[in-house]
């Protein structure tokens, strides 16, 4: 046989065969045990002794060729078998992924938890209070004396003549000065209530105290914490804030906080009332009274305490017109703060 | 507090617009909440006067008036019931435009010509409300543009005043502030001292001198009651919201508004011997000026007569003892209150007054006396008299000379964080009328006596900060000793559990703490809830003992929304009453409704069940956590479907499906599972310890038996563990099967064994002695069999 037609015999075969197995079976045919290539290595006996050498070559040289050929068209059909493949497992990536949809937290919480991460960055501890007050925590002891003004503001639910609802979180001031010793940096979130229900109001809702007490903290400090507060809050560093002189009867000096209108950026609009103002907290240095009634030396002391009320903040933040709709839990509402 | 910028600035007039004087009030803590126009906008509508009034031909309740605008003689159709001849009256001419662009031209009302309009208060935007035409003085000039007779272009400033700043309830108050801020002078009116023409008085006692520790009062004989108030006086009271009933009662009015002083008239004649200022005896009975009947109680200090009680002090006076279209003769009373004794009284009688509401925050004890001169001024320009001298009783309480305040340097630095200087420190203090005597590094400060708030060095640095304006000083930054503070790793954060609730498709809702009484009983119904005194409504009466109640409503209220999926957890306080007192105790809880996915394409959808919430209940928990779940029966949950929670032994808290009963009490469409958990200990995780692990090998066995459908999976868990060895890991079961094959009464439970040694290789017979110690045990304890 010719060593020549055969390998290119094989070649033909080899280039013809659509698939892994008919080339293997064109491999074994050639080149197996009883292949034929095989076959003719072992006719090279039978040659004359100067012969076999420049045969045995060329038939080893065929054999290369030949399983050259089939590894290259072993590789293509691989590659063809893989485009194969792969085409066939082609799916709509743009169906939606299975299983469970993730939720969302609450507006109030997430804008607490804004809150209580900003704070924490100072090193204030988050402290928390009982809801169900007495007199003493929720009025007495931050100089509201019974019959005080101030009093008639708070709109208070009772349970009986000296339990309540706290109606605001500076209770929790009261009670963390009782038991700990200064430098006290806390923050206490929580919910507060009152009796008023309307547009405006809920009869219940969410505050934020601030209390800070250490050897050398003044109400400029003080101003400076909140409107860098403010100024993170917001996430808008020329964010302006202005500082009102207020009446709370539990610090002095006390201070309104407004900032400038994040609605129309303080040029005047219906939620500012057109003034390019928001009043966002109240403020002010801890009264000797309340110093006095938790037992702590205000000539040694100074202290700094603020209230924010949470709703407030997350309306502005996410331009929610209605506080009634925090209470209803619409999923329609929740799902857009997921 | 309503009060007119005209009148305002007669008595101090600074250089400044009215939005700088709005601002400037603002900032210096006195807010302004509105200002508005004293009137609308109109034009040309004149003082004029009706000459003659006949009946429409045509229309019962109109009339034809021929009235003169001084020029000339209109014809007017007016529909007022009190138009009348000789009556002045407010002219609208052709031509006019009154307020909201209404312009006036020639008309005909049922066939009669009208050359203009008869205004009422209303349709000038002078009032909400009028019932008429407005009524003029008789001697209003006629022709006389009504804005300029009656000074309209004025605006009306008004201001919401902290509790503490009852000296600025005035004219004279808020006058004195803008003096202070523009360090302009305040024409404090001088009254001349009034020569008696007579000399009768009324004896005054004051049997509570701590309540009433001042009290000055005057007779005034003769005095004509009808005389007209003039026009000014109506307008400025009006402008500060203040009704006109009469010249005496406008005249004490206009004093309150202008000084701040409170004061009341009596009808002398109807005084019996003497004023007695004492506290009300229990149950004694006054009938107020509106009609009202008080019972009092003996906490309430009246202003009484021999035989009783004429006035509630400082609130409002009574019915009999007023005056009246009769009155000949007054006694005008001008006294100091103590706040405390006023301070809530009003309110407890659901009354509220200009009166009270100055009284509870405090009057100048000095203005008494002054009050008095200026009221009868007024009485004797408006309705004449003859004046007795005053009578005046002070008690030894009565706040006299003020103690001067400790003012030091230093704390000025401490307390507001800025350096002030000596002069301006000074300065400040004598432009709000304190007398201040500098020392080294202090002064000696004494307030003035309308200025009651001041009383400590607090007061005094608030003062300073204030005037020398909060946003003059720099904004700094706290210094303070950096520190760690305590971080529990063994307890979960809360944002944890939240998230994975979120994780889990929950979204968190926040529920009213107080909740409707009848959904409380149906899901807690053995426990008494705390019920407020004074609820909004009875739907939010009682404080919750489980989040359930809120929660579950806000379940419906989606389901009613066309949600039919819901799922909702909330953390929050619950209010129980225990023997020890009330616990106020922290819970997080959960419901889930409706499929277990979104709707979607990928996967068979199907209805929640209580696996599923118990894998969410589970989630809570540390992977370590030893949580028990004991098949238990609550009165709100499914008796079939409904596990108590116990962590070490101790229950804290419950999952399982709605009773169907307590669906339907709450008129839910559709099975709700439901879980409560107390938060504390959900939180309480523990440190991970380390276990050192086994180089060996790890042997599963697979068994299947056959055993009494009623034995738990816990039950079959706790037995193999107590049967076997330490060679035993973990216990899997994965499969649970009843039906063919399976006899009735029977259920086929699946379980892998998981076996590893510490120490060896495991050999055959280990394993063989394992499982069949197991197996022995499951046999003798529940009589369960291995399935073939």
């Amino acid at each position: 046989m010719d060593l020549q037609a055969l390998t290119a015999r094989a070649q033909t075969e080899i280039e013809a065969a659509d698939n892994l197995d008919a080339l293997d079976q064109i491999r074994v045919a050639y080149l197996g045990k009883k292949g034929e290539l095989t076959a003719l290595l072992k006719t090279l006996g039978k040659l004359p002794a100067e012969e076999r050498k420049s045969a045995g070559q060329d038939i080893n040289r065929a054999k290369q060729e030949v399983q050259q050929a089939i590894d290259v068209r072993k590789g293509s059909l691989q590659q063809a078998a893989l485009e194969a493949k792969l085409a066939a497992e082609r799916i709509d990536v743009t169906l939606p992924g299975r299983g469970q949809s993730c939720a969302g937290l609450h507006p109030v919480t997430r804008t607490m938890q804004r809150i209580e991460d900003l704070f924490s960055q100072l090193g204030f501890a988050i402290e928390q209070g009982p809801e169900i007050e007495d007199d003493y925590h929720n009025f007495e002891a931050l100089n509201i004396p019974a019959h005080h003004p101030a009093r008639a503001m708070h709109d208070t639910f009772y349970f009986d003549a000296t339990t309540l609802l706290r109606t605001h979180t500076s209770p929790v001031q009261v009670r963390h000065m009782e038991t700990d010793k200064p430098p006290l940096r806390i923050i206490a979130p929580g919910r507060v209530y009152r009796c008023d229900s309307d547009l405006t109001h809920t009869p219940m809702f969410h505050q934020v105290e601030g209390l800070l007490v250490d050897r050398n903290v003044s109400f400029s400090d003080l101003m400076g914490t909140l409107a860098d507060f403010l100024r993170h809050f917001f996430e808008d560093e020329n964010l302006q804030t202005r500082f009102r002189p207020s009446y709370f009867p539990f610090t002095e000096p006390s201070s309104e906080v407004d900032i400038q209108c994040v609605m129309c950026g303080g040029g005047g609009c219906r939620v500012c009332g057109h003034t390019g103002w928001l009043e966002i907290l109240g403020c002010g240095m801890v009264h000797p009274n309340v110093f006095k009634s938790v037992g702590i030396d205000n000539e040694e002391y100074t202290g700094y305490a603020f209230g924010m009320g949470v709703e407030r903040l997350a309306m502005l933040r996410y331009g929610v017109n209605d506080l009634r709709l925090f209470f209803e839990n619409d999923l329609k509402f929740l799902q857009q703060f997921a | 507090m309503k009060i007119s910028e005209q009148w305002l600035r007669t008595w101090v007039d600074p250089d400044i617009s009215t939005d700088e004087m709005v601002e400037q009030l603002t900032m210096a803590g006195l807010e302004v909440d509105a200002t508005e126009a004293a009137a609308g906008e109109f034009t040309d509508v004149v003082v004029a006067r009706v000459e003659s009034v006949e009946k429409h031909p045509d229309a019962d309740k109109l009339s034809v008036c021929q009235v003169s605008d001084g020029s000339e003689t209109l014809q007017i159709v007016c529909g007022a019931a009190n138009v009348r001849a000789g009556l002045s009256v407010a002219l609208a001419r052709v031509g006019a435009v009154l307020p909201g662009d209404f312009k006036i031209k020639p008309a005909k009302l049922r066939g009669v010509a009208s050359a203009g309009m008869l205004c009422s208060e209303k349709e000038l935007g002078l009032a909400e409300q009028s019932d008429g035409i407005m009524e003029l003085p008789a001697d209003a000039p006629v022709g006389t543009n009504l804005r300029d007779y009656l000074e309209l272009d004025d605006t009306i400033i008004e201001i919401d005043l902290t509790p503490n700043r009852g000296d600025c309830l005035s004219v004279a108050g808020i006058a004195r502030e803008l003096g202070t801020l523009n360090q302009c002078d305040v024409n404090e009116e001088v009254h001349e001292p009034y020569k008696q023409a007579i000399k009768d008085t009324f004896e005054v006692t004051i049997e509570a001198p701590e309540a009433c520790s001042h009290y000055a009062g005057r007779v005034i004989q003769n005095v004509d009651v009808s005389a007209p108030t003039p026009v000014w006086m109506i307008e400025r009271l009006r402008r500060s919201g203040i009704r006109s009933l009469g010249a005496v009662v406008d005249i004490t009015n206009y004093v309150m508004i202008e000084l701040g002083q409170p004061m009341h008239a009596f009808d002398l004649e109807q005084l019996d011997a003497c004023i007695n200022v004492r506290y009300a005896s229990d149950a004694e009975q006054i009938t107020l000026l509106d009609g009202k009947v008080l019972e009092l109680d003996t906490g309430t200090l009246v202003i009484a007569d021999n035989r009783r009680p004429l006035a509630l002090a400082g609130i409002m006076g009574g019915e009999n003892s007023g005056v009246s279209e009769q009155t000949r003769s007054i006694f005008l009373e001008s006294a100091y209150f103590a706040q405390e004794t006023i301070a809530g009284k009003a309110r407890g009688y659901g009354l509220h007054t200009d009166s009270s509401h100055r009284f509870e925050r405090g009057v100048d004890p000095q203005l008494q006396v002054l009050a008095i001169d200026r009221a009868t001024e007024l009485m004797l320009e408006i309705c004449g008299g003859e004046v007795g001298p005053v009578t005046e009783v002070t008690t030894a309480s009565h706040p006299g000379d003020r103690q001067p305040i400790d003012l030091r340097h230093e704390r000025i630095r401490r307390v507001l964080g800025i350096e002030l200087e000596e002069e301006e420190v000074v300065d400040i203090l004598k432009r709000l009328g304190m007398e201040v005597k500098s020392f080294k590094d202090h002064w000696m400060v004494k307030p003035p006596s309308f200025r009651f708030d001041i009383e400590i060095e607090a007061d005094l640095l608030e003062e300073l900060v204030r005037i020398h304006g909060y946003n003059n000083i720099p904004r700094t930054q706290p210094h303070y000793q950096a520190g760690m503070r305590e971080l529990s790793e063994s307890r979960q954060p809360l944002a944890r559990l939240r998230q994975s609730l979120v994780e889990r498709g929950y979204f968190e809702a926040i529920t009213y703490s107080f909740v409707d009484p009848k959904w409380q009983a149906v899901l807690d119904p053995e426990r008494e809830a705390v019920k407020l005194a004074n609820p909004l409504s009875s739907e939010m009466s009682v404080m919750r003992t489980t989040i359930w109640p809120g929660l579950l409503q806000a379940v419906r209220h989606n389901l009613n929304r066309q949600q039919s999926r819901v799922r909702l957890f909330e953390t929050g306080q619950v209010f129980l009453q225990a023997d020890t007192g009330l616990q106020q105790v922290d819970r997080i809880s959960g419901a889930i409704s409706g499929a277990i996915n979104d709707e979607q394409w990928a996967e068979n959808s199907r209805a929640v069940d209580f696996y599923d919430i118990k894998a969410d209940v589970e989630s809570l928990f540390g992977a370590e956590a030893v949580i028990e779940y004991r098949a238990e029966t609550h009165p709100a949950l499914h008796p079939g479907q409904s596990a108590a929670v116990y962590k070490h032994g101790d229950a804290i808290g419950w999952l399982g499906a709605l009773h169907p009963r307590v669906l339907s009490a709450l008129d839910l469409s559709q099975t709700v599972y439901i879980f409560e958990l107390d938060l504390d200990t959900v939180r309480q995780s523990h440190l991970p310890s380390f276990r050192p692990l086994s180089r060996f090998p790890e042997v599963r066995r697979d068994l299947a038996i056959l055993i009494d459908e009623n034995i738990s999976a816990q039950s079959i868990q706790d037995c193999i563990r107590d049967s076997s060895s330490e060679i035993l890991q973990e216990v899997r079961l994965f499969d649970i099967y009843t039906g063919k094959g399976v006899d009735k009464g029977l259920k086929s439970v699946a379980f892998g064994l998981i076996l590893q040694d510490f120490s060896r290789t495991l050999t055959d017979q280990d394993i063989d002695s394992e499982v069949e110690s197991v197996v022995n045990a499951l046999n003798q304890s529940f009589a369960a069999t291995l399935r073939e």
